[in-house]
């Protein structure tokens, strides 16, 4: 299970990276929408696996820590995923502004402002 | 969009959606649901709205605008910090407060339930002003 | 009661001026009155703070009573305590400055509450004693700096926005990827207790050296490293001049804090690699910024540009990692947010009264307002590290710890950068100062509002003051210096005060 979702993780950092080095706007926000779901993915898998146990000790029962799932990463991710949701709604506001702005979705034709 | 079925629906959901919106706020208390997705569920009924009309019926049928509700909300969660000052505990300690209600009912009220609030206000109000931000631009 | 609420107030207050803010959405003037009165509070909050750390040793705060293990930790040492009151100092001088120069429209859009909102990130970041709520942190500060950014919406704004946003996106999630392997490699995320863990024998040195080059390249993006420093040159000089000046005095300094704070606390164990990678990262800094300088026209890309380079000088302490070198990171960077949010500030008087940005449009300044050539001179001068400023010790101090350490390549370099620096602080003053005003240019629109001056003059004295009383700056910096050198006494002032 940690092998497959290690390649899941490994080819979601590829298409991230690959969607970002595209020219069109869109692509842009795809491929970083990407490279957040690789590193939620990642901290979740990396911080061990454990089937079918929630993160919850039942009221009586005993604190064996192989027996349950971390919370923490959970949390983690959780906030990780909020955190995205947010920053992604104001990139997709702020790419729709470029186009409207600018008039087109290429990304060559922004650069009035580089040196 | 212009869509008689689903505008029809709309009106029998938005109700229906704040209603479960705050009861999954309240359920996070100590099962699965909470201030996020209450938030977004409530948000939901106003974005039906929007996407059946438009964004401009949904703000006026919105109690407060979108950033007023943000600010609410951060301000609920931020206070619901300060009663544990009060007893000298560090800052967003819990605090819970045992109230008697007629009929021999007992309710327990807590600070944590406050913060879940503020988060709920907040979630609604970002979501509403980002969805009606893409919206509007796009006249 | 004051002790349990100290660490938060400077988190506190600016999320409850940004909050009133948004509750008088309608009335500018409240919204006005709210940021000012905010940012006010803050650098008082930060006063106190720094007096209290100074006084009595780092501060430790358990929010809502958690052991440091699984709770959240803000943890305040000198130097967090001095970037907090740095914060407060540049909130307020451009809080007021902000009233005087904005226009409705971009006040309208908030920009109070979001500069507001990006002050708690900033102070989050200066106080988390844990490594994903910097994360947090640093998410907040980047939501409201690149709304603040594009306010106003110009397509410069819009462009530079653009590339602000992806590089910093781009940093932040190899940020959650390298937290997400600490958290697998040492089962914490508490830098107290990551500093114990990767120094253990459970894990192998050569994880932690991988683990903290991914931080580096996230850290380094923030603070404008080379070779990811590209976002800086094409953003800064777009936004309103109070946003600019509050992103040159406190955005980057957020990644170079963050740099210090890893690189002394967990990642010290194979220096020989790390810290030496520092060294020549922060030498091609410093030339690469400089040069860019060089070859600008417009105040405002030249002063981004020396932001760039000045970064260099503040990773040159950490790279050398002995408590003067640091001394003078610290006192740099003091003295750097101080320099450069009023050459950006005085950029906008310029702007006002001879009516451009540009250095061929401009002219004659000097002898039309002399008042004002006087405050661009003295940031200048200490920009380049002229006596007897304060940028003439922070980088004193710095050539001193290069030459005790025998580095002498960084310390040639940093020199010949001054020089540099220097020439181009000149071709400011000549073209726009010195030169006759271009034939056919009308003078500008005349009266400029006290609420501009008394902001940048105030920040002008600051600097005179830094290098008047030099020494004590100094000493404060190197007490701060000998604490991050010193992990050990972080780590148990997190442990020793578990509720």
């Amino acid at each position: 299970m940690i092998l497959l979702l290690a390649i899941v993780v490994g080819s979601l950092y590829a298409g991230g990276l690959y969607m970002i080095m595209r020219r069109v706007l869109i692509k842009l926000i795809i491929g970083l929408a990407l490279l957040a779901h690789a590193s939620n993915l990642l901290i979740f898998t990396a911080s061990g696996l454990i089937r079918g146990r929630a993160a919850l000790v039942p009221a009586g029962g005993s604190l064996d820590f192989r027996q349950v799932a971390d919370p923490l990463p959970q949390a983690l991710a959780l906030t990780a995923i909020v955190i995205g949701f947010g920053v992604l709604a104001f990139a997709l506001a702020l790419v729709q502004r470029t186009y409207q702005v600018v008039g087109s979705d290429d990304l060559d034709q922004i650069r009035s402002t580089d040196t | 969009m212009n869509s008689v079925l689903l505008a029809t629906a709309a009106r029998l959901f938005k109700p229906l959606l704040l209603l479960v919106s705050v009861f999954v706020l309240l359920r996070g208390h100590d099962e699965p649901g909470g201030g996020f997705v209450g938030g977004l569920l409530g948000a939901s009924a106003y974005a039906l709205d929007a996407v059946t009309r438009n964004t401009g019926s949904a703000r006026r049928k919105l109690p407060l605008a979108p950033h007023v509700l943000l600010g609410a909300g951060l301000l609920m969660a931020a206070a619901s910090g300060l009663p544990a000052l009060l007893q000298g505990e560090p800052f967003l300690t819990a605090q819970r407060y045992e109230a008697a209600l007629p009929f021999a009912l007992q309710i327990t009220l807590s600070t944590v339930l406050l913060f879940d609030a503020g988060v709920y206000v907040v979630v609604m109000g970002a979501a509403l002003l980002i969805m009606f931000t893409l919206g509007e631009e796009q006249i | 009661m004051l002790h349990q609420v100290r660490l938060a107030l400077p988190i506190l207050i600016p999320l409850f001026t940004a909050v009133f803010c948004l509750l008088g959405w309608r009335s500018l003037r409240l919204q006005r009155a709210a940021g000012v009165a905010g940012s006010f509070l803050l650098l008082a909050a930060g006063l106190e703070l720094l007096r209290s750390v100074s006084q009595d040793g780092i501060q430790v705060l358990h929010i809502a009573g958690w052991p440091a293990r699984y709770g959240i930790v803000l943890v305040a040492d000198l130097f967090s305590a001095m970037m907090v009151v740095l914060a407060g100092v540049l909130g307020a001088a451009i809080s007021v400055y902000s009233v005087g120069d904005l226009n409705a429209r971009h006040e309208i859009f908030g920009y109070h509450p979001l500069s507001h909102v990006m002050l708690m990130g900033v102070c989050g970041a200066f106080l988390t004693g844990d490594i994903f709520n910097l994360y947090v942190w640093f998410e907040v500060t980047l939501i409201a700096s690149f709304v603040l950014l594009a306010l106003g919406g110009t397509r410069g704004q819009i462009e530079g926005a653009l590339k602000y946003v992806t590089l910093n996106l781009a940093a932040s999630s190899l940020f959650l990827t390298a937290a997400g392997l600490l958290y697998s490699a040492a089962g914490t995320l508490n830098l107290a207790a990551l500093a114990e863990a990767l120094r253990g024998p459970d894990t192998p040195a050569g994880l932690a050296t991988v683990l903290s080059m991914l931080l580096l390249v996230a850290f380094g993006t923030k603070a404008a490293l080379f070779p990811l420093f590209f976002w800086l040159p094409a953003s800064y000089h777009t936004p309103p001049v109070p946003v600019s000046a509050l992103f040159a005095g406190l955005l980057t300094k957020v990644g170079v804090y963050a740099l210090i704070r890893v690189f002394t606390l967990l990642f010290v164990t194979e220096t020989a690699f790390t810290h030496n990678l520092l060294l020549v990262l922060a030498g091609l800094t410093m030339v690469t910024g400089v040069l860019g300088a060089v070859t600008q026209n417009e105040i405002r890309r030249i002063l981004a540009f020396h932001s760039v380079s000045q970064v260099g000088y503040m990773i040159m302490g950490l790279g050398l990692l002995t408590p003067l070198a640091l001394a003078g990171s610290v006192f740099f960077m003091v003295h750097h947010s101080i320099v450069k949010s009023n050459l950006f500030l005085v950029g906008g008087i310029a702007q006002r009264l001879g009516g451009s940005f540009e250095l061929k449009r401009l002219g004659g300044l000097y002898s039309a307002y002399p008042a004002l050539a006087m405050l661009f001179l003295v940031p200048a001068l200490s920009l380049a590290g002229l006596p007897p400023f304060g940028g003439f010790f922070a980088k004193l101090v710095l050539i001193k710890a290069g030459l005790e350490a025998e580095n002498f390549w960084i310390v040639g370099v940093s020199l010949m950068v001054s020089i540099v620096t220097l020439l181009s602080m000149t071709k400011i003053w000549a073209e726009a100062f010195w030169k006759p005003r271009p034939e056919g240019r009308a003078p500008g629109r005349g009266g400029v509002s006290s609420r501009l001056w008394i902001p940048a003059a105030l920040l002008a004295v600051m600097t005179v003051v830094m290098g008047g009383a030099s020494q004590g700056f100094f000493d404060l910096s190197l007490r701060a210096a000998e604490q991050l050198t010193d992990p050990s006494s972080y780590v148990r002032a997190v442990q020793g005060s578990e509720p």
